[in-house]
């Protein structure tokens, strides 16, 4: 499937089975796009002549730039075919859970407008910490269920973990001792507003977690209306210094200050660039996925200003490359000739099949973006059998989670990102539609643009 | 080619489709919590080599 676009004076197409990237100019542009019509094969001579026609070149012309698309097409570099292969050939093992979400701390500090946790409760109403035995038993959950899997994730999260530290501390400590007695490589990450961050913590916190993800919207105005405390005020002058000293000691290890947009604030690169202006140079910015109606949620008609943001932010960045202002923004980043492999491009997450998030009761969730929602409701640490986890999960929808596969998703097979985005967010699509394979239509919009995006990027620093 | 310019060439790793290992940082496909996606994450095996 060949995907041709404009950026700026740009001309681009893309190969989503070679992942071939080219640049055309006008002639070659309206070749490619008489083959695509085509389903991949030669034009006939009246629309030779038409693109000659429109082009202003000879039909013999015309005909050399299409002589030139069939030679790519018998290389596969373009309208390669699509890869047919088992998911049994590609992941013989099955997959396990090797990834939890361990929820600190169901309380914040914060009170975001359009947190998707209930501003900490993930709408339970009740504000509760994690204590250190079902964090415990949590880390022990995930040994036992990981199988033969070494690299294990834990990501750390709220609520805000901070406001359950000594918790933090223990569950570190314990992870350090159980990794390598059970041959396990635990990778901890760890998720806060910086509201708490101090000099120790920041010590502790670079020292023992491999990653850390930073919670900031960006200008003053931004994240005080969006991101005040619980006394309803504005959070800016007591995060930004937190977060700002932090990346300064946090260096070159891993790292993300991401934010997030709403329909409030669309100019969004305003916000990355403000961030990046003050020192800090790993970043993302996501769209809000909020409930329709809450006023906050991306809608269909904010879609084309926020198109024009990703370019100007695409714009800024290049500019920026290779300078002291240089920053990093995720989602423009794409690897074209490395990756991962095809099984992981098809499957995503794992959510509720290697993924799961564990709440400070002890409920396992298949992703965090459930939690809250009983009927998903996995088991509990407490009650699995660590010596047959997998017959001892109830599994709610576990056919459903096994069979969410790209592949089996007909409205992502037309789609030429979909090696990018492995048919998005299952919570995400059970939200918006009530389908755990259903699409998010905006989310696929944005996520397609964020790629042209950094396709382009890639072609600029190719060209060069 | 006069028109056309090959900015880069065909990605083995999805053309070869190898067996997985399950090794791999778990992504987030809404990005919400990590920003890793399958777009910017590394295969672990290459990591590691």
């Amino acid at each position: 499937m060949v995907h041709i676009f404009q950026f700026k004076a740009d001309t681009l197409a893309y190969d989503t089975e070679s992942q071939a990237l080219l640049e055309l100019d006008q002639l070659a542009a309206a070749c490619l796009k008489a083959f695509i019509d085509e389903g991949g094969k030669r034009p006939t001579e009246e629309t030779v002549e038409a693109i000659g026609a429109a082009c202003d070149v000879s039909i013999a012309e015309a005909n050399r730039c299409l002589d030139d698309i069939e030679t790519l097409k018998s290389e596969g570099v373009l309208f390669a075919s699509d890869i047919d292969v088992s998911l049994e050939q590609l992941y013989p093992d099955q997959p396990v859970i090797k990834s939890m979400c361990l929820h600190i701390c169901h309380d914040c500090n914060l009170r975001c407008r359009y947190c998707f946790a209930g501003t900490g409760d993930f709408g339970t109403g009740d504000r509760s910490l994690l204590d250190v035995e079902t964090g415990r038993r949590a880390i022990d959950f995930l040994i036992a269920a990981s199988g033969n899997r070494i690299h294990l994730d834990v990501d750390f999260f709220g609520g805000e973990p901070l406001l359950n530290w000594p918790v933090v501390t223990e569950l570190v400590d314990y992870c350090e001792k159980e990794g390598p007695k059970h041959g396990k490589e635990l990778r901890l990450t760890i998720t806060t507003n910086g509201v708490l961050l101090d000099e120790d913590k920041t010590e502790y916190i670079n020292q023992h977690f491999k990653n850390v993800v930073l919670s900031l919207d960006g200008r003053p105005e931004v994240q005080n209306q969006m991101r005040p405390n619980a006394g309803n005020r504005g959070s800016y002058d007591v995060v930004m210094p937190h977060i700002k000293s932090f990346v300064e000691r946090r260096g070159d290890k891993e790292h993300y200050v991401r934010g997030t947009f709403t329909r409030l604030f669309p100019d969004f690169s305003k916000d990355v660039i403000h961030m990046a202006d003050l020192g800090m140079r790993q970043l993302s910015m996501e769209p809000v996925v909020a409930p329709p109606g809450s006023g906050y949620e991306i809608r269909e008609e904010d879609l084309p200003e926020i198109m024009l943001e990703y370019e100007r932010l695409a714009e800024d960045l290049l500019s920026k490359e290779g300078t002291q202002n240089a920053y990093n923004f995720f989602h423009f980043n794409i690897d074209l000739t490395g990756g991962p492999c095809l099984y992981k491009r098809l499957k995503g997450c794992g959510v509720g099949t290697e993924y799961c998030a564990v709440t400070p009761a002890g409920d396992i969730y298949p992703c965090h973006q459930f939690v809250g929602e009983k009927e998903f409701i996995m088991g509990n640490v407490h009650e699995v059998d660590l010596n047959d986890v997998y017959g001892s999960l109830t599994m709610p929808h576990a056919e459903a989670f096994a069979q969410l596969i790209l592949p089996d998703k007909p409205d992502c097979q037309e789609c030429w990102a979909k090696y990018y985005c492995s048919g998005g967010c299952a919570a995400n699509a059970w939200h918006a539609t009530g389908d755990l394979n259903g699409v998010y239509e905006i989310g696929c919009q944005l996520t397609r643009k964020r790629l042209e995006c950094a396709l382009w990027l890639e072609a600029k620093r190719l060209s060069e | 080619m006069k028109n056309i310019k090959i900015l880069n060439s065909v990605n083995k790793t999805i053309r070869k489709g190898g067996a997985a290992c399950g090794e791999c940082q778990t992504s987030c496909q809404s990005a919400c919590k990590t920003s890793c996606t399958v777009a910017n994450q590394k295969c672990e095996q290459i990591k590691r080599d």
